[in-house]
């Protein structure tokens, strides 16, 4: 997709003689139905992202400050600082700030890393590259929630997980009961969230890789350089822009985890898989706090906004 | 090349895994595991899982319900996406950087941080219900199918793709249309659509998916059987004693759709993907 950015001559076209004054009235008339369709046209989609993206937004950021719930006889109050002074006091709250970092801090590299290996194992042109490109990818499109069933299904005691490690290693591993373990239960929920996500990134990657010109590489082969060098020296600064991409587009994704918990643990065991999210659903929807949700959500929301931030302030670093 | 094979087969035997056991009696699906057999459709293979699925869950509901919110949303979201952006890209309309600007500053919200406080809204907003000939008015959104649909349709990344589509057709085609005397819509409809078919089938993709694989958002507002979608039938499940032939068998039914779409349009669903990066 290539913008070509044209010249506005189209309305000279239209109405050669602009400086005329009896032209002039004619014009005005245009301009205006040209106006109101405009408006016409921009008015469905602006007013359903007005209701539903900025007014919550908004309210989600107001009813923190309040007593709401989802369904209540009693007025809206205004509480103040109430709700955050009882998330910050909840230990099950920083457990679930521990639980999304430690996803985080192991999913971000591993998963960027295994991306980019599946998308420098199809980038270049072979028989087949078809075939591989559409096997790597299929994890992406079946849903995270068919995913999470599929997995907890292997991840039984007696699951094709233990099953296969038992294979492998002549019965010598005894694999343990993975979801139900709370030193394996997050572990388990990595593997499969890496195993789903990868392609997804692979594609990204890959995207970068095919924006680097063929003849960097040609110099390089011709200045003798390894396959490393090359690597080194030509791929992994040409893909500057899709690394900060990457990094970001993982972290947030992983700070958001639920769909995972929410079928496989539900946040056990002994708290050990419960999320950022996990925890306003919890609240908003299950005990139908409306307003704890709202603050957990914001949290939630200044998190995001400071990754991003701080991710794109490093990379600008560097420039 | 062997590199390749081993990455394929790790990404490839659950799903392989998950078809293969939905074909199995529970017994042998057990029996089979510890060797290669977990992975290949012998022994007893019969479609009685599937068959058992229908019976325990009103499967054939849920896919319908699926379906149709999905192509609602698909539909209207092309609709009125590329008619915004249409008009923000190709018109002079008075004061549409400051709107394009606000569409774009909606992109770093993400849909878990408005999920909560969006449950509260729709549940105050009123509902229009045409009983015989008079008009009801109720209170509250929860529960129907609206709920899962209108909120998903206007889509701040369909704007700004389709806007970067149009950006790159011409706009003298525009001008030639509107000297043969054709209004805006027409330009739109005739000139301008059948030009973005790319863009279409992005858009279609990114809006598809997430409307078919939507968890989160159903379990909260949607309480009635006859109106949930597949992913919320997954909850059927989660009791003691059941049958993991006839999960898997759900687990399928819900994919193999997803799957055959994107073998057959493979080019487009890579091409949504690899757009949708630049949304970071």
């Amino acid at each position: 997709m290539t913008t070509t950015q044209l010249p506005p001559t189209g309305r000279r076209l239209a109405d050669p003689t602009p400086a005329l004054p009896p032209r002039k009235p004619r014009r005005r008339r245009r301009n205006l139905r040209e106006q109101i369709s405009g408006w016409g046209m921009i008015a469905p989609a602006a007013v359903l992202l007005l209701a539903f993206v900025f007014l919550p937004a908004i309210l989600g950021f107001g009813l923190a400050f309040t007593n709401a719930r989802l369904v209540s006889p009693r007025p809206v109050e205004f509480v103040g600082t109430d709700n955050f002074a009882r998330l910050f006091a909840d230990p099950t709250f920083w457990r679930s700030l521990l639980n999304v970092s430690y996803f985080a801090v192991v999913v971000v590299p591993v998963q960027s890393g295994i991306a980019l290996a599946m998308a420098l194992l199809i980038n270049k042109k072979f028989r087949g590259v078809n075939f591989f490109r559409t096997i790597y990818f299929l994890p992406v499109v079946t849903s995270m929630v068919v995913v999470s069933l599929l997995w907890m299904f292997m991840y039984r005691k007696d699951g094709l997980i233990n099953e296969m490690l038992s294979a492998a290693s002549f019965g010598l591993i005894n694999g343990p009961d993975w979801l139900n373990d709370p030193a394996t239960a997050m572990p388990a929920i990595i593997a499969l969230s890496i195993w789903q996500a990868a392609g997804f990134h692979m594609i990204i990657w890959l995207a970068g890789l095919q924006s680097i010109s063929g003849e960097l590489y040609e110099a390089a082969q011709l200045d003798g350089a390894s396959r490393w060098h090359q690597f080194r020296y030509v791929t992994w600064p040409g893909l500057k822009h899709t690394r900060t991409l990457v990094l970001v587009t993982i972290t947030i994704q992983a700070l958001g985890l639920f769909d995972q918990v929410s079928v496989m643990t539900q946040g056990g065991p002994l708290d050990s898989t419960t999320t950022i999210i996990y925890e306003a659903v919890r609240s908003g929807f299950k005990q139908q706090e409306t307003s704890y949700a709202s603050a957990i959500s914001l949290v939630f929301f200044v998190l995001v906004l400071l990754i991003s931030a701080v991710q794109r302030y490093l990379s600008r670093e560097k420039d | 090349m062997a590199v390749r094979i081993l990455f394929a087969a790790v990404a490839a035997f659950p799903i392989v895994f998950m078809m293969v056991s939905s074909l199995k009696p529970d017994q042998q699906i057990f029996g089979d595991m510890s060797s290669v057999a977990a992975f290949l459709p012998i022994g007893n293979i019969s479609l009685d899982n599937y068959a058992a699925v229908f019976d325990r869950v009103p499967a054939a509901r849920f896919l319908i319900n699926s379906i149709g919110i999905s192509a609602v949303t698909v539909v209207l979201g092309i609709f009125i996406n590329s008619l915004c952006a249409f008009a923000l890209s190709r018109m002079e309309v008075r004061g549409k950087r400051v709107v394009f600007t606000a569409i774009l500053a909606t992109l770093i919200v993400p849909f878990q941080t408005l999920a909560l406080p969006l449950v509260w809204w729709v549940n105050q907003l009123p509902y229009f219900e045409l009983n015989g000939f008079s008009l009801e008015i109720s209170k509250g959104w929860l529960d129907t199918y609206q709920v899962q649909i209108i909120p998903f349709i206007a889509n701040a990344f369909s704007i700004y793709l389709f806007h970067q589509y149009f950006e790159s057709i011409p706009k003298e085609l525009d001008e030639a249309a509107r000297i043969d005397g054709a209004g805006w819509f027409t330009i739109y409809r005739r000139v301008v659509m059948p030009l973005a078919g790319p863009a279409t089938a992005t858009v279609a993709i990114l809006t598809f998916l997430p409307a078919w694989n939507s968890y989160l958002w159903p379990l909260m507002v949607v309480q009635s059987e006859e109106l949930r979608p597949v992913m919320i039938g997954i909850q059927y499940f989660f009791q003691l004693n059941v049958s993991w032939g006839e999960v898997m068998a759900y687990a399928s039914l819900i994919t193999i759709p997803v799957v055959v779409l994107f073998i057959a349009f493979q080019r487009s669903f890579i091409n949504s993907i690899a757009s949708s990066g630049v949304k970071g």
